[in-house]
């Protein structure tokens, strides 16, 4: 079937490959992951729709850059493992990317078959091969300079972190990643869940990192254990800091009712799910309400994740509240679908004014006000305005709120001397990624505010590549490296 | 990794731990605590540190065995391996106050063996009220000893300094003597409850230090969140020690039940699984 001799518009005949997803009746009832995967024929079929072109806007809207083109050739013709090793050119995390990744806004949306048909699944397919080399046992690690002598702390092992220690294990630097939780991934690990991203792959790709030399010490928190400062002291003797501490505060509406036992921030409930494994209680040891009728509030993709995950929790209905429309709505496409297929009552254009308590302080219901659009507001969105007088009361056990993160103040407080936006994010030079303080870089959601994984691992390998020069120019550039050179990784 | 050094027990259902953590312990301030992690099944606990010693690189865990968590960190044999995180929270703010009064009631002891060191070491005058339901279980008598001037006992049951409860005791100091410039109030969320409902009337300012549900201690989930003076507080970062008179000690009392049933169903699984061994605690904490 793989010629290579189709002409374009024989290509643009081949439909879009589904992907084969567990069905959703059965997938509500489990947290296995829901799409499962592009067989080798479909990929083969998949990467047929691939028109190589010459200039390939696809590649401009990847934020890593990956030579998509290039790979979808080699799965074309089969050749799974250089597929693979040109993806890890420019992505160190591809199994992860090819699953969160919102391909639809970026190397998907100026795909040029997409003009007139759909794009070609190019998330689907990075996917893919990254799922087929670690099927195949055939890992190929990156190959590490010589070590240069340096050394790099990086602060939260995120998406954005991660990329960053990739990176800079690859020019040969030491890089040891400070983890306040006790497992690494950040919001890989706590925050998506396993559905969507099963945390076997998270732990197999930081496994990968720490066989490139890369130390991990977990149960750190920077800011508390020792701060920046301390770690670029004469004691810890790091060189260059990347922070990369995400938005790890959430936010709460300000409505009343919101302390009543049974609301939760959306990184609690997450967090008690992925990360402690809750719904497995009693195996593991930390609880998680598990209500009958749960309200999400917000619809973004984290909203997704709470709403589908209190349907795998056993709840029976749940209600996503959103004050804006569908077509607002922050959330993929795909996670949107998904989470209709499921049965997620929708409630647009749809505000929570106060939650309501018993006499216990448990919920038992939320009080609601319609809403209409108005006027656009600075986000281009048209602004939700109450309708008066539409208010309702909906009964509830349980109520999420998902409405957005901010960045946490931890590091951000005991390191004097960092320059903060308005917002409380951290500016850098958008070139180097480098704060206002010499030597500490920063990246991700830290600096954007809350975004996607692929922004932040975009953002760790700009900082890199920043720290990288930074180094150079400190140990003169081209000059001795001003530490005795370690022994080379082990692996 | 940390690891447990030492184990004793202290009092019926009450062990003390020497754990080594060089880190945390060279920058642990009074006030403070950490979160622990049994092991990979087990659930994020907070821990006040009741001492530290930054030559040895160890910190001090004062545990009453209460909960599922608690009763098994209490058969870890010494050696054994586990996450410890920190130091967490705002340390205490000390300064000289003058006369200062130390109110602590069972496990609420503990985190005061810092405060009074600290309160003692800046020249005040520490007045120390301990109390707990019978004189076994109020613990740390000598080392709160060694760091106040004057030591004030109460029993639930009379067996050990004045029959009644630390408020009272309280209430008769600020009425002979007039009020005292601070009062740290720690222990059961009812009891600082009525400390501070003690000390509002005459103006002394006075602190509690609260025990909420956690899981990362760093305020990314927002699980400990109390209202205080009508705003809504983490008590991981911006706490643990707060304004008692502010405190809405109602809704701590309440969301610290939010998982009651569940912490019901671990203990009587564990106690089911461990009963030989753990029977003994359980008696004296049911």
């Amino acid at each position: 079937m793989t010629t290579g001799k189709l002409s374009p518009k024989e290509r643009m005949q081949i439909p879009r490959q589904p992907m084969p997803c567990q069905d959703p009746h059965e997938r509500v009832l489990n947290f296995a992951e829901v799409a499962l995967g592009l067989t080798p024929e479909l990929a083969r079929r998949e990467a047929e729709r691939c028109l190589e072109c010459k200039d390939p806007k696809c590649v401009a809207g990847c934020p890593v850059g990956i030579d998509i083109p290039r790979f979808l050739v080699e799965i074309r013709e089969g050749r799974f493992d250089e597929a693979i090793r040109i993806v890890k050119e420019t992505n160190t995390l591809p199994a992860i990317c090819g699953r969160v990744c919102p391909q639809e806004d970026q190397c998907e949306q100026v795909c040029i078959v997409g003009k007139k048909k759909d794009p070609v699944a190019i998330g689907r397919l990075e996917r893919f091969v990254a799922d087929w080399e670690r099927d195949h046992g055939t890992v190929e690690l990156p190959v590490c300079e010589e070590p240069t002598g340096f050394k790099v702390a990086i602060v939260g092992s995120g998406p954005s972190g991660l990329a960053c220690a990739a990176e800079l294990a690859r020019n040969g630097h030491s890089v040891t990643i400070f983890e306040a939780l006790h497992k690494p991934g950040g919001v890989l690990v706590y925050g998506i869940p396993e559905f969507r991203l099963p945390k076997e792959i998270v732990r197999w790709e930081i496994e990968n990192l720490e066989k490139m030399g890369v130390e991990i010490r977990c149960n750190f928190v920077v800011g508390k254990t020792a701060t920046v400062e301390e770690l670029m002291g004469e004691e810890w003797g790091f060189d260059a800091v990347f922070i990369g501490t995400g938005a790890g505060l959430p936010y709460f509406m300000g409505i009343p009712g919101e302390n009543l036992i049974g609301v939760y921030s959306a990184n609690e409930y997450l967090t008690r799910v992925n990360l402690m494994k809750g719904y497995r209680f009693p195996e593991f040891d930390t609880p998680v309400k598990v209500g009958k009728r749960i309200a999400v509030v917000g619809s973004g993709n984290v909203a997704m994740d709470c709403l589908r995950t209190a349907l795998r929790l056993g709840a029976e209905e749940v209600i996503c509240l959103y004050r804006r429309t569908r077509a607002e709505s922050p959330a993929r496409l795909e996670e949107l679908e998904h989470a209709e297929e499921e049965g997620i009552d929708f409630r647009w254009l749809t505000s929570p004014v106060e939650i309501l308590g018993d006499d216990e302080g448990r919920v038992r219901a939320v009080r609601v006000i319609k809403m209409e659009l108005g006027e656009p507001d600075e986000s281009g969105r048209r602004r939700p305005k109450p309708i008066e007088g539409s208010e309702y009361t909906i009964d509830i056990d349980e109520i999420v709120m998902a409405i957005g993160q901010g960045p946490n103040p931890l590091v951000l407080q005991t390191t004097p001397g960092l320059e903060l936006n308005r917002w409380g994010n951290i500016v850098v030079d958008e070139v180097t990624m480098m704060t206002s303080i010499p030597g500490v870089f920063a990246g991700g959601d830290i600096v954007t505010g809350a975004a996607t994984v692929i922004l932040a691992m975009g953002a760790g390998k700009k900082a890199a590549a920043g720290i990288h020069d930074y180094l150079l120019g400190k140990g003169g550039l081209g000059g001795e490296p001003r530490r005795e050179v370690a022994a080379p990784p082990a692996g | 990794m940390a690891t447990i050094l030492k184990k004793e027990t202290i009092a019926p259902a009450f062990k003390r731990y020497v754990v080594e953590v060089p880190e945390v312990a060279r920058k642990h301030q009074a006030g403070q605590f950490v979160m622990i992690l049994l092991h990979e099944h087990g659930e994020r606990i907070p821990l006040t540190i009741a001492d530290s010693d930054p030559e040895a690189g160890t910190i001090t865990l004062i545990v009453q065995e209460i909960g599922k968590t608690t009763m098994e960190m209490g058969l870890l044999p010494e050696g054994t391996e586990i996450a410890v995180t920190g130091p967490l929270g705002t340390p205490t703010h000390i300064e000289r106050w003058g006369t200062a009064v130390c109110v602590g009631g069972g496990a609420g002891i503990a985190p005061l063996l810092p405060i009074a060191k600290a309160l003692k070491e800046a020249g005040n005058h520490v007045v120390s009220i301990l109390g707990g339901r019978t004189k076994e279980l109020v613990i740390l008598r000598d080392e709160m000893e060694a760091r106040s001037d004057e030591m004030i006992y109460t029993t639930d049951d009379g067996s050990f300094g004045r029959k009644g409860f630390v408020t009272h005791a309280l209430a008769d100091l600020i009425e002979e003597r007039g009020k005292p410039d601070i009062v740290f109030g720690i222990g059961p969320a009812i009891m600082m409850k009525a400390v501070a409902d003690l000390t509002r009337p005459h103006g002394t300012p006075t602190v509690a230090s609260l025990n909420s549900i956690m899981i990362d201690g760093t305020g990314m989930c927002g699980c400990c969140r109390v209202t205080v003076g009508g705003e809504t507080k983490f008590v991981c970062v911006d706490g643990p020690e707060f304004d008692a008179h502010q405190v809405d000690f109602d809704l701590l009392m309440k969301r610290l039940r939010t998982y009651v049933a569940q912490e019901e169903e671990a203990k009587r699984r564990f106690l089911e699984a461990h009963r030989c061994r753990a029977t003994e605690n359980a008696e004296v904490t049911a």
